[in-house]
């Protein structure tokens, strides 16, 4: 069935059917739709942060150190008196515009690589223990290293999970590409007398991409998961700017007299998180329900 | 059987290759100077240039390379600039810690997650059923430091049952070293356990269709004991393919986890020596940790094929 919403050969109008289709039986997916509605509302939030924040996220306030959730500060406010609300509400387009970053960047290279593995034979094993070697670095652990020795920035930030995230992506798109280009169309393409281009960005690509928009919805989730821990461990972007990870570490200093700083920043994420999951389910149901698996950071 | 324990062998060779590759060029991706980055703004051009031979920064990166290479083929790593001691010393000290809080956490988890995914299966498609995957799902939205910071407000300041931190050595004191442990192993499986419920649950429904449990059900058999002897024991096959996924997920998990509870592993050697720029050891606990993880890969792998033969015969 998903073959047919990319299908090269349909017509244009047909094309935006099967799209329009597509897009109705993932509104009805249950869980698509209600993690949809958690990642839109965190992402209009990120977008509009400088009409939507009541105050400036870096302004200290000396006057409120410190103080609780009340009618005038929400979420209270931190050690400097800054807003937590604004805070977080900036700190999420950080986040995004990190994890963003991440996905198209993971998206592209993966694809690439996994292409490169999968059509052209005799660099399949060389690529492949390459990214085999990336992937036997422990969870976050290389991100962290990277972040490190390249110094807090978010581009860096973005540089380090990207290299983290892009072989397993790559792996997706390899075994996608592997089973492609047995189908008979290929098949019929090369008789044809299509040439290695075409058929690669014609014919493969478009009926691989299923399982790799289902792994980039997760990628996209554990980037922020990823992200929120440089952050947290002072290897992210750079304070003031603020990040959910960062305000979370700001804030376990005072955990005791002040636990709202740590508790608002981790909902933000596990909201954020859990809608894009909500999302990578309900694609995978949808789009590849042969899929089981779900791919780990 | 023999050939296939070769053949996983011999497979971590590449990968523990690209390992090391990774970890010696990682110095190589310090922005600027690397001796004056280590050595701070106050440095004497004669402390930077000991420390440039020291890292073999004027050589030629082959050469770099080459040298660095033979040192760690007999366990030489370098010095640590901030400890003033091998770096193979310092990570072989901590690793421990590191581990065995990877390993509770490991053991948590896969319980956790079996009980999630078998609770699930069995009552398919009711609020248990939901419930269950809810809590799974849950636990892979949150952030583990920021779940490790909740517990310890919850369970170590509010109820004062645990403690908020801090290490205790089991051979001095084991029911103080599990007292020490029992939060951070249970922030990693919290944040894990998802990943083996959701996997153990399609695995059990896959297993739960088929004909040999039909036979099973209709000669009579107690509900009980077709779930856990006829469904369960092939139905875990699949999910020890994940042990070793997850281990990798715990071990990075407990470097960050290391450093909200504070307990003296490599996690926390890392970060330590992140903002003292001691390159270092950066460089050789990544190896290190990166190494075991590669280990601990070769036993599941192998293990695997023990508990499955079709595994032996692919490829």
């Amino acid at each position: 069935m998903s073959a047919e919403a990319a299908r090269p050969a349909a017509h244009a109008p047909a094309r935006w059917l099967a799209l329009l289709a597509l897009a109705r039986r993932l509104l009805a997916h249950r869980s698509f739709a209600f993690g949809g509605s958690l990642f839109l509302l965190i992402l209009l939030l990120a977008i509009l942060a400088d009409w939507i924040a009541p105050y400036d996220p870096n302004k200290n306030n000396y006057r409120a150190l410190l103080s609780a959730p009340s009618a005038e500060h929400w979420f209270g406010t931190d050690g400097f008196g800054r807003d937590i609300v604004s805070r977080i509400i900036h700190g999420t387009r950080v986040s995004l515009r990190i994890g963003l970053l991440v996905v198209v960047a993971t998206g592209v290279l993966g694809t690439v690589i996994g292409l490169l593995a999968g059509y052209v034979r005799w660099v399949d094993n060389a690529v492949m223990r390459v990214m085999d070697g990336l992937m036997a670095f422990p969870g976050v652990l290389l991100a962290i290293a990277l972040a490190a020795v390249l110094g807090p920035s978010e581009l860096n930030a973005a540089i380090a999970l990207t290299v983290t995230f892009t072989p397993r992506t790559a792996r997706v798109a390899r075994a996608s590409v592997l089973v492609v280009r047995e189908m008979p169309y290929v098949e019929a393409a090369t008789a044809a007398g299509a040439g290695h281009l075409r058929i690669v960005l014609v014919h493969i690509l478009p009926n691989s991409l299923s399982p790799l928009i289902v792994q980039l919805t997760f990628v996209f989730a554990v980037a922020i998961l990823a992200e929120a821990i440089l952050s947290f461990l002072g290897v992210g972007p750079a304070p003031p700017t603020p990040s959910l990870g960062n305000i979370i570490a700001e804030g376990r200093t005072y955990v005791q007299e002040a636990p709202w700083i740590c508790f608002y920043p981790g909902m933000a994420i596990a909201i954020t998180v859990l809608g894009l999951n909500l999302m990578g389910d309900g694609l995978r149901d949808v789009l590849d329900p042969r899929l089981r698996e779900r791919p780990e950071g | 059987m023999s050939r296939y324990l070769l053949a996983r062998l011999l497979s971590a060779i590449p990968v523990l290759f690209v390992v090391s590759v990774v970890s010696f060029l990682i110095i190589w991706l310090v922005p600027g100077d690397v001796a004056s980055e280590i050595a701070g703004p106050d440095a004497t051009p004669a402390e930077l240039a000991s420390i440039r031979e020291d890292l073999g920064l004027d050589r030629p990166i082959l050469e770099r390379a080459l040298i660095w290479y033979r040192d760690l083929l007999q366990g030489d790593l370098g010095q640590s600039y901030l400890l003033g001691r091998s770096v193979t010393d310092a990570v072989l000290e901590r690793l421990p810690i590191t581990l065995s809080l990877a390993g509770i956490a490991l053991v948590l988890t896969i319980a956790l997650g079996l009980l999630l995914g078998i609770i699930a299966a069995v009552r398919h498609n009711t609020l248990a059923d939901q419930g269950a995957m809810t809590i799974a799902l849950l636990g892979l939205s949150i952030p583990d430091f920021w779940f490790g910071i909740v517990l310890i407000f919850l369970f170590g300041v509010q109820l004062g049952w645990l403690p908020t931190g801090g290490y205790v050595s089991p051979s001095e004191d084991f029911a103080g070293w599990l007292r020490s442990m029992t939060l951070p192993a249970l922030t990693l499986a919290f944040t894990q356990m998802g990943v083996v419920a959701r996997m153990t649950r399609s695995s059990m429904l896959d297993v739960l269709s088929q004909d040999y449990i039909q036979t099973a059900r209709a000669k009579g058999l107690r509900a009980r004991a077709v779930i856990f002897k006829h469904a369960l024991l092939n139905a875990l096959v699949p999910v020890v393919t994940l042990i070793g996924v997850i281990t990798g997920v715990l071990l990075g998990g407990a470097v960050v986890i290391e450093t909200v509870y504070s307990l003296p592993g490599v996690g926390r050697l890392i970060i330590g020596a992140i903002q003292r720029r001691d390159y270092p050891i950066i460089q050789g606990g990544l190896l290190m940790t990166s190494a075991t993880f590669v280990l601990v890969n070769v036993v599941v792998d192998i293990l695997y094929g023990w508990l499955d033969p079709r595994v032996r015969h692919e490829r």
